[in-house]
């Protein structure tokens, strides 16, 4: 295998300069309203009730939040460089801690269980890449193997014979972590949201979603969002970080210790990581239990890529993959067949887009694609249970594809380093 | 103008790195750098051995050799990004031992590379600030102030640099001044410029040596790595020799003449350039017709450009770095689309066709970065042998590789082309470049090509491999070979070309007579300022 | 003189694994001695358990599995590619091949013939998919194979139900695809003597898959082309290798291969595709590719030791020891292995310059010293 760790890229060249559009703040603004409209327009029309409820909205924050940790412990080690493939791993370390400390010293012992565990395997992750130089995808699979290996015989050791736990579960975690819920605001907005107005509702059932019975575990994780992108743009020590997924060899002319910051970028990447673990055993499940993690590491590198390594953008996969997989664990059949409806009025969006644009090819596969998806959704009620549960991973698949282009990693990213290489 | 006195600075004084006041230094320093019996080894090379070298203050001083002399192994070493094996290092009469750049910089040493070392998706005042940032409290930084001291040196110095500007969108000379402000940012009193004038032409070069003589009159010390001998004549005020790794002489640049310098630099005769019978015929062999090929953002990076190549002619297109000379070779090599344009080999129009097809239809190419592009570092040598070439015999039979006819076939390249290797099993990272060179070069020509395309065949090849090089491209021109010789080696393309353009900008602007050229005037053309 | 380098290479080539062997060997003693359990007693139980006859025909038969997903996920690797997706591929392969198989009936060697090459379009078709999402997209194709991996999951239990591929198996709460008759069956074969238990016959398929990918990589062009791509792209490119194309072929060969992994659990064993088909093997393969360094030849011997650690243990549970123990060794072997190939092949390259840089000094006394440019 050849030195560089990022795998092969084509490149893809451009035939023609495409106009890009720019992602400015009051795009964003105008994009979400846009899809808020969307969204109820589809609910009223397949009257799938659960598309935009507050209990979705609930689910959609629980499941964003081990995606969007995954997502951030990817961010932290790619932009110093290191590709983390192990998050998975990492992950799975972070929900056997929580399990661990947590039903027998209560949710918070828990999360720091997870976190340390979680930051073990990405200190042995930093181990083999920037003091070994292994290649990064391959020390990332070694540990994946690795830490499923080490769950399942520490769960055999700790677990079997006390009372609740067993060789692939432990006991219940408790006592759980707190909700808080914003007293007044939750009620109102729930008395709204059971009227059923068009746009109106749904914009308070959203709301409600936030504000009603949230985990304080919930809380931390998005602020840690903002932090993130705080530290790491706004400081010398962000920037020195960045710096080394940028241009190492520059880092270090300049006196950048660029061996410590990537030990110290991918012990945090596996400590957030772990902190998703904790999350899941601790407020979404209950218990730790083998299998628990479902490919949630890889989700997150997935919502990475798509945020365009930037936390902002992260935040927004993340949701956007929690909310998939909320809709097919909460209504099953019925609501993703609703999203049926808003792929047909999405790629109808597409279609008409390339038809303007004078790409004819484009536009007529993308009009032949949303026909059978309406035809699809038109004749049936609803989506055979096991085909639901793969909705979020086909929408990642969806989203990479499509977006894959207009982004930009880290200049570095995927390099082995090694010092004085320079010139 | 000269720099505003330290204690007009508007950043806090513990936020970046400061050099000792004036008291502490011994009064005695009138030598900024004293490099005594400086040694280094690799594997398999000795790079420097017993190098002396005296450096005063408030001087130019020029340390000139062949490629690979041991030069960048030097300056790493005085920049702290190589540890010596033997030898002190005195700055400013204390003696110093650095473990890191980062110990240079606290010594006031400044390195500017010669190739540079920016982030481009950063901007210019992350790139400057990086590792000296300015903060408030807690880490946070400072970008009022960091954008401040920035216009302040910029502006002293006419280097002409907006803070907020993306790397990436820079040029070459833009470049390079932001290294400088790198450095002068951080306090260097002691600069190290290697090879600075590489990517230059003579006036930016003039312009860059003015800077020069300002920064030698605040009291700043320059070191100057070179093997552009006029120019070194022209700006240093001593010069040193390094001749393979170790120190030959120091001289003052009043005392010896140009031909002199040469001579301790090769420490033989020069050759002298024979006359030569024209070999060119009316064939044509490679016609390229109103070529465009634009950048992501829809620049024409090369414009509407057209050129005939006959056989047993050289067409030698000179220019800076960066003016589309790479994405030429790529579109007529089929590595690159075009946007409009055609490419013919002799008469077929080949536009259409893939890079694999072109290699079969008889061009031979000799790619600018040979490590990236024209090896496989971890195969041996018969292995490499084959690349480029894996579907013309003799290395492959019908779908099969033809393992003994790539073998005997390396053997012949190896014996014909002087590739200096114990065997054709080694792996050709342990080639030295020279020899790399040379096999590519074997490679390349054999099968009998029709066109040879090579970008800076003789880069980083020490000047027997040279010579070598220029013989082999000169007798297969005489048997009706076609090459276009892309360079940055003036004397190069004076030397060998039997038609001399000019690009600039992606269009060729220039069609000049390489047997009575000077390197001044194709340097003027070269950026467009006036011939004469 | 060239003697002496086969020795070197022999003993490089041997030092990674050999070094990993023993690194786990001491992680695991260490692991359980802080569990409580004695080391050596350990070891020797699984080498006495393992060592026994049905015990080898139970490693070989795993041996065999694993190393046709080891050799799909090397097809991928010696180019760059990680094709993680073995998993999905494989599974998504045997359920439809089964169901294929157990609905036709044809004559002996064809009906295999046709149940394995089902297998092996089916499992080139899905790889196929993340090698164009690659090729077209520039999407990476760790993550949408494990996203396929996935999706193949959820495919497969939709199809695997009463009303659409599967039917009850008899006796029991197992549903399957409908098995396939006697035509479409290989016989084991009585390769260990001292037990009535036989290897799968696939093995010799196996065996001439592992030739298959020497030939192809080695001798062909196509093989040099793949080799090239993987070691420096951008020379690739420069040497006229259509770098797209390369992906998607590569992958699809990758993903066939992957189609074979079911094969002779189904054509030698099971005969149909239940509920209880083994899972997991994908990412098997991956470990022992890691640890055979991509080679034939060192995938073979990473396959049997596998499947040794893996049976050896099961005796482990009698004795009061976690079994799972054996995943910790194979863990660590697999995270140890990959160290050592690193550290070796730089030193390997560091050698190969100063042996260089010696001979041509002795050799031409005129030769110009000084830095490589």
């Amino acid at each position: 295998m050849s030195q560089s760790a990022s795998g092969l890229r084509p490149d893809v060249q451009p035939q023609a300069p495409k106009r890009t559009l720019r992602l400015t703040r009051p795009m964003i603004y105008l994009g979400i309203a846009g899809f808020l409209v969307l969204f109820s327009l589809v609910r009223v029309l397949a009257g799938a009730g659960d598309l935009t409820s507050s209990g979705q909205i609930g689910a959609t924050l629980g499941l964003a939040v081990p995606i969007g940790m995954a997502g951030l412990g990817g961010l932290w080690a790619e932009r110093a460089g290191i590709v983390n493939i192990g998050l998975e791993g990492m992950m799975i370390l972070g929900t056997w801690g929580a399990g661990w400390a947590g039903y027998q010293w209560g949710g918070w012992a828990g999360v720091a269980a997870g976190v340390a565990f979680g930051a073990l395997g990405g200190l042995l992750h930093a181990l083999t890449t920037v003091t070994f130089g292994v290649d990064h995808i391959v020390s990332g699979v070694a540990i994946n193997i690795l830490a499923l290996g080490l769950a399942q015989y520490l769960s055999a050791v700790a677990f079997t014979g006390v009372r609740g736990g067993g060789p692939t579960q432990s006991p219940p975690v408790s006592p759980r972590i707190g909700t808080i819920t914003v007293p007044w605001l939750a009620d109102a907005l729930g008395d709204l949201e059971q009227k059923g107005w068009f746009l109106v509702s749904d914009l308070a059932s959203i709301l409600r979603g936030f504000t009603n019975q949230v985990s304080l575990l919930t809380v931390l994780a998005a602020a840690l969002i903002p932090i993130s992108y705080f530290v790491l743009w706004r400081t010398s020590f962000g920037l020195r970080l960045r710096s080394c997924g940028e241009s190492p060899h520059a880092a270090e002319s300049l006196g950048v210790n660029v061996y410590r910051m990537k030990y110290i970028a991918v012990i945090a990447s596996g400590g957030f990581a772990g902190l998703g673990g904790a999350f899941l055993t601790i407020v979404a499940a209950g218990i730790y239990r083998e299998g628990q993690t479902g490919g949630r590491g890889y989700i997150g590198l997935a919502a990475m890529i798509f945020g365009n390594w930037r936390p902002g953008g992260l935040a927004a996969g993340a949701g956007l993959f929690g909310y998939t997989d909320a809709l097919q664990l909460r209504g099953g059949g019925e609501s993703v067949h609703a999203l049926l409806l808003l792929i047909v009025m999405l790629v109808a969006g597409v279609a008409a887009l390339n038809f303007v644009r004078g790409r004819m090819g484009a536009g007529l596969v993308s009009a032949v694609v949303g026909a059978l998806v309406l035809a699809w959704y038109l004749s049936t009620d609803s989506v055979p249970g096991e085909l639901t549960t793969i909705t979020p991973y086909f929408t990642t698949l969806l989203v990479l594809a499509l977006a894959s282009q207009r982004l930009r990693m880290p200049a570095a990213d995927g390099l082995v380093y090694r010092r004085g290489e320079a010139g | 103008m000269p720099l505003p006195s330290r204690g007009a600075c508007a950043i806090a004084a513990e936020t970046t790195p400061q050099p000792p006041p004036d008291a502490a230094r011994p009064a005695a320093a009138a030598t900024a750098v004293e490099l005594r019996g400086i040694t280094k080894r690799f594997p398999g090379v000795v790079a420097n051995k017993d190098i002396d070298i005296v450096v005063q203050r408030g001087h130019v001083h020029a340390i000139v050799g062949e490629n690979g002399a041991g030069k960048s192994t030097l300056m790493k070493i005085l920049y702290g990004e190589q540890k010596p094996d033997e030898g002190t290092i005195t700055i400013e009469g204390r003696e110093v031992a650095f473990a890191s750049p980062a110990d240079a910089i606290a010594a006031s040493v400044g390195m500017v590379h010669q190739h540079f070392m920016l982030a481009d998706n950063f901007t210019v005042l992350e790139n400057v600030v990086l590792g000296a940032e300015p903060t408030r409290g807690g880490g946070v930084l400072d970008f009022g102030a960091a954008r401040r001291r920035i216009r302040e040196i910029s502006d002293s110095y006419g280097l002409d640099v907006r803070p907020e500007a993306l790397v990436e969108d820079l040029g070459v000379g833009d470049r390079q001044r932001v290294e400088i402000l790198k450095v002068l940012f951080r306090g260097a009193r002691i600069l190290i410029l290697d090879e600075p004038t590489a990517v230059l032409v003579p006036h930016e070069v003039d312009e860059l040596f003015d800077n020069l003589r300002e920064l030698k009159a605040e009291g700043l010390t320059v070191i100057f790595i070179s093997h552009k001998l006029d120019e070194v004549l022209a700006v240093a005020d001593e010069i040193t020799v390094i001749r393979r790794g170790t120190t030959v002489a120091t001289v003052s640049p009043r005392a010896v003449t140009s031909r002199q310098l040469a001579e301790l630099m090769v420490g033989s005769e020069l050759p002298v350039p024979e006359l030569r019978e024209s070999t060119v015929t009316d064939v044509p062999m490679l016609t390229v017709e109103d070529l465009t090929v634009l950048s992501k953002d829809g620049r024409a990076v090369v414009d509407a450009v057209s050129f005939t190549i006959h056989g047993g002619e050289i067409l030698g297109i000179a220019g800076v770095e960066g003016n589309g000379q790479a994405e030429l070779v790529e579109a007529i090599m089929g590595m690159r689309s075009l946007v409009t344009g055609r490419v013919r080999l002799g008469d077929e129009d080949v536009t259409a066709r893939s890079t694999r097809e072109r290699r079969e239809g008889g061009v031979g190419f000799i790619p600018e970065d040979r490590q990236r592009q024209a090896l496989l570092l971890e195969a041996p040598l018969w292995e490499n042998r084959i690349l480029g070439h894996q579907t013309q015999r003799p290395n492959v039979s019908g779908p099969w590789i033809d393992r003994a006819g790539a073998r005997k076939d390396t053997e012949r390249i190896v014996r014909d082309f002087d590739v200096r290797t114990p065997g054709i099993d080694v792996l050709a990272s342990a080639l030295s470049g020279g020899n790399q060179q040379k096999l590519i070069v074997g490679r390349e020509m054999s099968g009998e090509p029709k066109v040879l395309i090579a970008a800076h065949p003789t880069r980083g090849v020490d000047v027997g491999a040279q010579a070598a090089i220029w013989d082999h491209m000169r007798d297969a021109r005489a048997r009706g070979l076609a090459v276009l010789l892309i360079s940055a080696d003036l004397d190069e393309l004076i030397g060998m070309s039997d038609t001399l353009r000019v690009i600039l900008r992606g269009r060729l602007v220039a069609d000049v007579d390489p047997r009575s050229v000077t390197p001044e005037e194709l340097g003027s053309a070269m950026t467009g300022a006036e011939a004469k | 003189m060239s003697g002496k380098i086969s020795l070197e290479r022999i003993v490089l080539a041997l030092a990674a694994p050999v070094f990993a062997l023993v690194v786990s060997l001491v992680l695991t003693s260490l692991v359980l001695l802080g569990s409580g359990d004695p080391p050596l007693k350990t070891f020797q139980l699984m080498l006495d358990y393992g060592t026994q006859p049905r015990s080898l025909v139970l490693t070989l038969n795993n041996a065999t599995i694993y190393y046709l997903s080891a050799l799909a996920v090397a097809v991928g690797f010696r180019m760059n590619l990680f094709n993680i997706g073995v998993d999905g591929q494989y599974r998504l392969a045997a359920m439809l091949s089964a169901a294929l198989g157990g609905a036709i009936s044809l004559p002996g060697p064809l009906h295999v013939l046709v149940i394995v090459l089902t297998a092996m379009l089916v499992g080139g078709m899905w790889a196929g998919i993340a090698g164009l999402l690659k090729a077209a997209r520039g999407v990476s194709e760790v993550i949408s194979t494990i996203m396929l991996n996935f999706i193949a999951t959820g495919v497969v239990a939709y199809l695997l139900n009463t009303e659409r591929l599967a039917v009850q198996v008899a006796g029991s709460n197992n549903i399957g695809t409908k098995p396939i008759a006697e035509s479409g069956r290989i016989p084991g074969l009585p390769l260990v003597p001292g037990t009535n238990a036989k290897v799968f016959g696939f093995i010799v398929f196996a065996a001439l898959c592992g030739v298959a990918f020497h030939v192809l990589l080695n001798r062909t062009r196509f093989g040099f082309d793949l080799r090239a791509t993987g070691r420096s792209e951008t020379a690739a490119v420069a040497a006229g290798v259509n770098v797209r194309r390369m992906i998607v072929v590569t992958m699809v060969i990758s993903g066939a291969a992957a189609g074979l992994v079911g094969m002779p659990q189904l054509l030698g064993a099971s005969y149909s595709y239940s509920l209880d088909f083994p899972s997991g093997l994908g990412f098997t393969g991956i470990a022992i590719a890691l640890l055979g360094r991509n080679h034939p030849v060192g995938i073979a011997f990473a396959a049997i030791l596998w499947g040794f650690l893996g049976n050896s243990a099961q005796i482990l549970d009698l004795e009061g020891i976690p079994k799972e123990i054996v995943t910790i060794m194979q863990a660590t072997i697999v995270l140890s292995v990959v160290v050592a190939y690193e550290l070796v092949r730089r030193y390997r390259l560091v050698l190969e310059q100063r042996r260089v840089g010696r001979e041509l000094a002795a050799g031409s006394p005129t030769e110009p010293e000084g830095v490589r440019a």
